[in-house]
This record gives structure tokens, sequence and C-alpha cells, in this order.
């Protein structure tokens, strides 16, 4: 089907090569410079001391790459280019558009104040099992998801942040953590074959692989039987990716086990890739099918959302009752993408990147507080307002922002998202958010309670204990981030309506692809 | 010939999530080796199958002939080929250290990360 309909096109466009602009090199370059970094740090796997001193400038590099990639997007528009000037539909592109971008920059941060944790908790075997090469090509796994044009690329990309995902997972290889990691690793594997399947279905459908080429098709009327079918397919593996409700029951299980390092990294990137693949595919991609999926998915969001919080409630180990709240937050993004308006849209990638930033901030703040407190369990710990204060303020902070209240970031997305509702007429959407917020309040609020103004048992005497910079630093870094764009929104607000505009109308970036329209 | 191989996906995906829906962490793993195999079938056949002409473009002409393969399937085939066998090899050694160290392949019986009882949250202040 699809060959005689190519002959009869004019390709000569698509074959004219031209030098690449240098500028147009940023888009590879983050992925380029981790992979980089990582086979550095292999081949130096006998000199583990040197690791950290290298990852972290690495990583800054990275940020800024990223950042002067989010510049460059935010004033030029969409940036594209082609692996060896194979123009598109035959070559393999990297787009970066707004979202991609911003996504890829709030990564950068996380991986970034993770790394500087990992200095005081990853010991030396833990180096020598590869800790800082696992984290570099985890990133450049989720770097290459975020900035990738072509969907089987997406796919590869989330193979390697899997397989990294793996070797950090089981870093250590206790008991519990290879039981968590057996059911981590099976159930993903299971949710990239299926997204697999529904690339090669799309392919079938459409023979291109190429995400501008697919939008472009897409649009065009035709049966819709089988494409509604491939946007429920991909519901159901980023969905799982996600840790959605019916299947998320592989995060509680395994979230909890590794080291906390690795625990933040995971919270902060890996279900955020799968949301932003869903944005990607279903409101870029099939817009139309999207809109049919819309009750299912609003469902999905709903009890995502319920069961998260409600499994918050009744957890007592801290660290899986941060994984339940990664679920809840998961539920909330996902019901921006059910009401699929630009203002759900925009509060949805809002939420996600207030997510990356306060997720892998809670479980930071998890490993110090069962350093502190003595462990994890919110029956024993106590008194920790008193051993220090400051870290009591700065944890109140991330709390506040994880319940959505005032003056923090977690506040904005979940006004813009209640409002969306409303506009849309979705009252239930609204309350299921409101209703989850509240929950959450008071979720947080016990362990406040418990772990902090309860008078604690023994640990409570000792002298006040201070925290030491790499630990302190990260969580003071993305504290700050936290109050900065809970204080000062307007700057990301407008991002993220402009990254929700090119969504919905994704001309922009089917012109940097198809610059001449190469393939009409 | 599609329908024919069509089936044979349809068989390939029934075998795999049989033998996933077991408890036994070794059957789970043959689960997923058909699983795979089933993937690679499917994205062939979506390729269309066509036994025709090698894709080639013949001395004189300038462009392929319509009958001609589609030779992107087997690419993504080769790359899908390539993962899955290694996410095969690591899942296998995976389990096996796990039988190793929990002494069960029962998934039922490994409660290690969620033990089953567990005690209750603190009830009081």
């Amino acid at each position: 089907m699809a060959a005689p309909t190519n002959t009869a096109l004019d390709l000569s466009a698509a074959l004219v090569t031209a030098p690449v602009q240098a500028s147009h090199w940023l888009v590879i370059l983050p992925v380029a410079l981790c992979i980089g970094l990582g086979a550095i740090l292999m081949m130096l796997r006998d000199r583990t001391a040197l690791h950290g001193w290298i990852a972290i400038p690495g990583l800054a590099l990275l940020v800024l790459i990223d950042a002067a990639l989010l510049y460059k997007v935010a004033v030029d528009g969409p940036v594209t280019m082609v692996m060896g000037r194979w123009l598109p539909p035959f070559g393999i592109a990297f787009s970066a558009d707004l979202l991609g971008a911003v996504m890829a920059l709030a990564a950068a941060i996380v991986a970034l104040a993770a790394s500087l944790y990992a200095l005081g908790e990853i010991t030396t075997s833990g180096r020598r099992y590869g800790f800082f090469p696992f984290l570099m090509l985890l990133l450049a796994g989720v770097s290459g998801a975020f900035l990738t044009g072509d969907i089987f690329n997406l796919y590869v990309w989330f193979e390697v942040l899997l397989i990294s995902s793996f070797g950090l997972l089981i870093l250590g290889s206790e008991r519990e953590q290879i039981d968590g990691a057996l059911k981590y690793a099976v159930l993903n594997l299971i949710a990239t074959t299926l997204f697999l399947v529904s690339v090669g279905c799309l392919y079938a459908v459409f023979g291109t692989l190429n995400m501008a080429d697919i939008a472009m098709k897409a649009r065009v009327p035709g049966n819709p039987a089988p494409l509604m079918t491939l946007a429920g397919l991909f519901l159901l593996a980023f969905g799982m990716k996600a840790a959605a409700f019916p299947v998320n029951f592989w995060l509680p299980a395994s979230y909890h086990t590794p080291r906390i390092t690795v625990s933040a990294l995971f919270a902060g990137l890996l279900t955020k890739v799968g949301i932003y693949a869903l944005i990607r595919v279903l409101v870029m991609l099939l817009p139309v099918e999207h809109a049919g999926l819309g009750p299912i998915t609003a469902i999905v969001a709903i009890a995502t959302m319920l069961a998260g919080v409600l499994g918050a409630l009744g957890e007592s180990d801290i660290r899986r009752l941060f994984g339940y709240v990664v679920i809840s937050g998961i539920g909330t993004m996902l019901a921006g993408v059910a009401l699929g308006s630009a203002g759900g849209l925009s509060g949805t990638i809002f939420y996600a990147l207030h997510s990356m930033v306060l997720m892998t901030a809670l479980y930071l703040l998890s490993g110090q507080v069962a350093r502190l407190g003595g462990g994890f369990s919110l029956a024993a710990l106590g008194g920790l307002y008193r051993q220090n204060s400051w870290f009591a303020g700065l944890s109140l902070v991330l709390f506040f922002a994880a319940c959505g209240l005032p003056p923090f970031s977690g506040f904005w997305p979940k006004v813009i998202l209640v409002k969306a509702a409303l506009d849309a007429g979705a009252w239930w959407i609204a309350a299921a958010i409101l209703l989850t917020g509240f929950l959450t309040t008071i979720v947080f609020g016990r362990i406040f309670l418990l772990a902090y103004w309860r008078p604690g048992s023994a640990q409570d005497i000792a002298v006040p204990q201070p925290i030491a910079w790499h630990a302190g630093l990260p969580l003071a870094a993305l504290a700050a981030l936290i109050i900065g764009f809970g204080l000062f929104p307007e700057r990301l607000l407008h991002l993220t309506q402009l990254a929700a505009g090119g969504l919905e109308d994704p001309s922009a970036y089917l012109h940097s692809v198809f610059p001449e329209g190469a393939a009409q | 010939m599609e329908v024919v191989f069509a089936t044979l996906v349809g068989l390939f995906f029934a075998a795999a999530i049989y033998l996933m829906l077991s408890k036994f962490s070794i059957r789970i793993m043959l689960g997923i080796a058909i699983l795979g195999n089933a993937v690679n079938l499917l994205l062939f056949t979506a390729g269309r199958v066509t036994p025709e002409v090698p894709p080639i473009i013949p001395a004189g002409a300038d462009m392929l002939d319509a009958n001609a393969a589609n030779p992107l399937p087997q690419a993504l085939i080769l790359t899908a080929i390539v993962i899955s066998f290694s996410f095969l090899a690591f899942l296998l050694v995976l389990t096996y250290r796990a039988y190793q160290d929990l002494k069960t392949d029962n998934t039922g019986e490994m409660r290690l990360a969620e033990p089953e009882e567990r005690p209750l949250p603190p009830l009081g202040y």
C-alpha cells in the first residue's frame, strides 16, 4: 500500500543535502554527552573515586546544554536535526519542541541533585557495580525519549532507560531488592513490548515512523477502527509505564527497595517519561482518537488519584508512602490529559515538572529522615523537629508543595487543572482533584505529626545532628525551585501554555521537520 | 499469506499470555521469550508479506518496483530481536538469582518487598 503512493511523490527535496547548522547540534548533544560520559566512567571502573567528580560536572554541563536548548526552542521555535542529512521521512529525526526541551531540562536538574546526594550515599562497592555509568545511561535514555522525533526511536530510548534502571534497581543485591526488581522488570518489559506492538501496527497503517509525518497523515480522515484500537493500546502501554491505576502495582512493590538516590531518580524521572509519551502520542499524533478515549482516560485518572492517595493513607513506611504519592500525582496529570484542552494540558505539563522536582526531593528527604530518626516506619519515628528544626522547616515546605497548598509550586497546576475541568463542565474531575488534595493533606499532616512533633524515643535525647552538605545542598536547591516557582509562576505558566499550544496545533513542529514540505 | 501469519501471531500471543499468567517465574520467562517472537512476527507481517521482488533497484531504473518487499520492517525486527534477546538474558539471570536467594520460584511466595503481615500504622499520637 505504501510503496505505490510513495513513488508518485516528488522526493527530490529530501535528497538535497546542506550542512547542518551548528546550533542544531544542541538537540543531539544531551544524549551524546550522557552516552560519552557513561562510556568514560565504565572505562574508569578501577578508579571509582573519580566517578563522582566526573559525573557531577558532566551533569552540570548537561543542565547548561538543556537550558541553552530550551532558550533556543523558546526563541526560534521547534528545532529538528536529522541523522546523516537523510531528510524526513527517511532519516531518523531528533526534534525538540518546548515540551520536550523543558522536560529534558527538569530531568537534568533532578539527576544533578540526585548525583550530589549519591556522593554521600553510594559506597565504593556501589560505585564499582556501576552506579554512575548506569545513571548516565539512564539520563541518555530519558533525554533521548524527550527529544526524539521518531516513534521507533522512542521505543529504543525506552529500552535504554529500562535496562539502566534494572541495573540501578538491583545495585546492592539485597534479597528484598531482587524480589522488587523481578516484578518491576517483568511488568515494565511487558509494557514496552505492548508499545512495540502498537508502533508496528502504526507503521502498518501509515507507512512511516516519523512523528511529524504520522501527525500529518492522522489528520486526514480515514477508517477510524484500527486507529482507535491503537490509541487504546498506547494508553495501556504508557499507562503501565506511568503507573496508572489498574496497572500500577509494580511501583509500590519495587520503589522502596533500592538505595534512596535510586528511588529518588526513579520517582522523579521514569513515570514522567510515560506521561510525556502519552501526551506526545495521544494528543499530538492521534488527536481524534484521543478525544474518543477521553471518558476512559478520565475514569483511569480519577481511579489512579484515589487509589494512590488511599494507599498512602494506609501506609506506615514512609518510602512506600511516597510511592503511593507518586501514583496519585500521575492520576492528577492524567486528568489534564483526559480533558485534552489547552488549559488541561498546560496544567499537566506544569504538574509533571513540579512532580519531577518534588518527588526526587521527597525521596532524598526520606533518606535523611531515616538517618536522623533511625528508620522508615512511622510507628517508630518521632522527635525529628527537636533533632533539627531547619530540616523540619524544609520538610514542611516540601509537604505543603505535595499537598498543593498555596505559596509553593504544587498549587498552580492544581488551580489550572480544576479551572480547566470546570470550564469543560467536568465537575467530577475537579471534585476528584480537590478531594485528592484534601486527602493528601491528611497524609502529610499525619507524617509531620507523628515523625516530627511526636516526642521521640531514644534518639530524641541525643544532640541535634547536622545534615551533611551533599544531602543538604540538593535538598535546599530543589526546595528553592519549589518555592521559586510557587511565588513567581508567571514564566513557567507562560512556557507551559506555549508548550500545550504547540501540541494542540503542531504546525510549527511539522514545519521544523518538513521545512519545504518534503513529504507532501 | 497474511492470514496465515496473523493466525500464527495470534497463537503466539495466546501462548505467551497463558505462560505469563503462571505463578512460576521460569514459566513467565518462557512466556516473555515467546512474546518477543510474537511481536517480531507481528512487525514482519505489518510490513506486508510480499514474496515477489527484493528491494533492489534494477539497472536502468531509478525507482523500486511497486511489488518490492519493504526493507524497513526487517531493520525494525533486527533492533527488536537484539533488545528482546538482551532483556531475556538479563531476566533469566535475575530469575536464577531470585531462585537462589529467595529459595522459591513461586511468585506467590515472593513477599519480601511486600510482606503479607505488616504492622498496623500508628493509630494514636
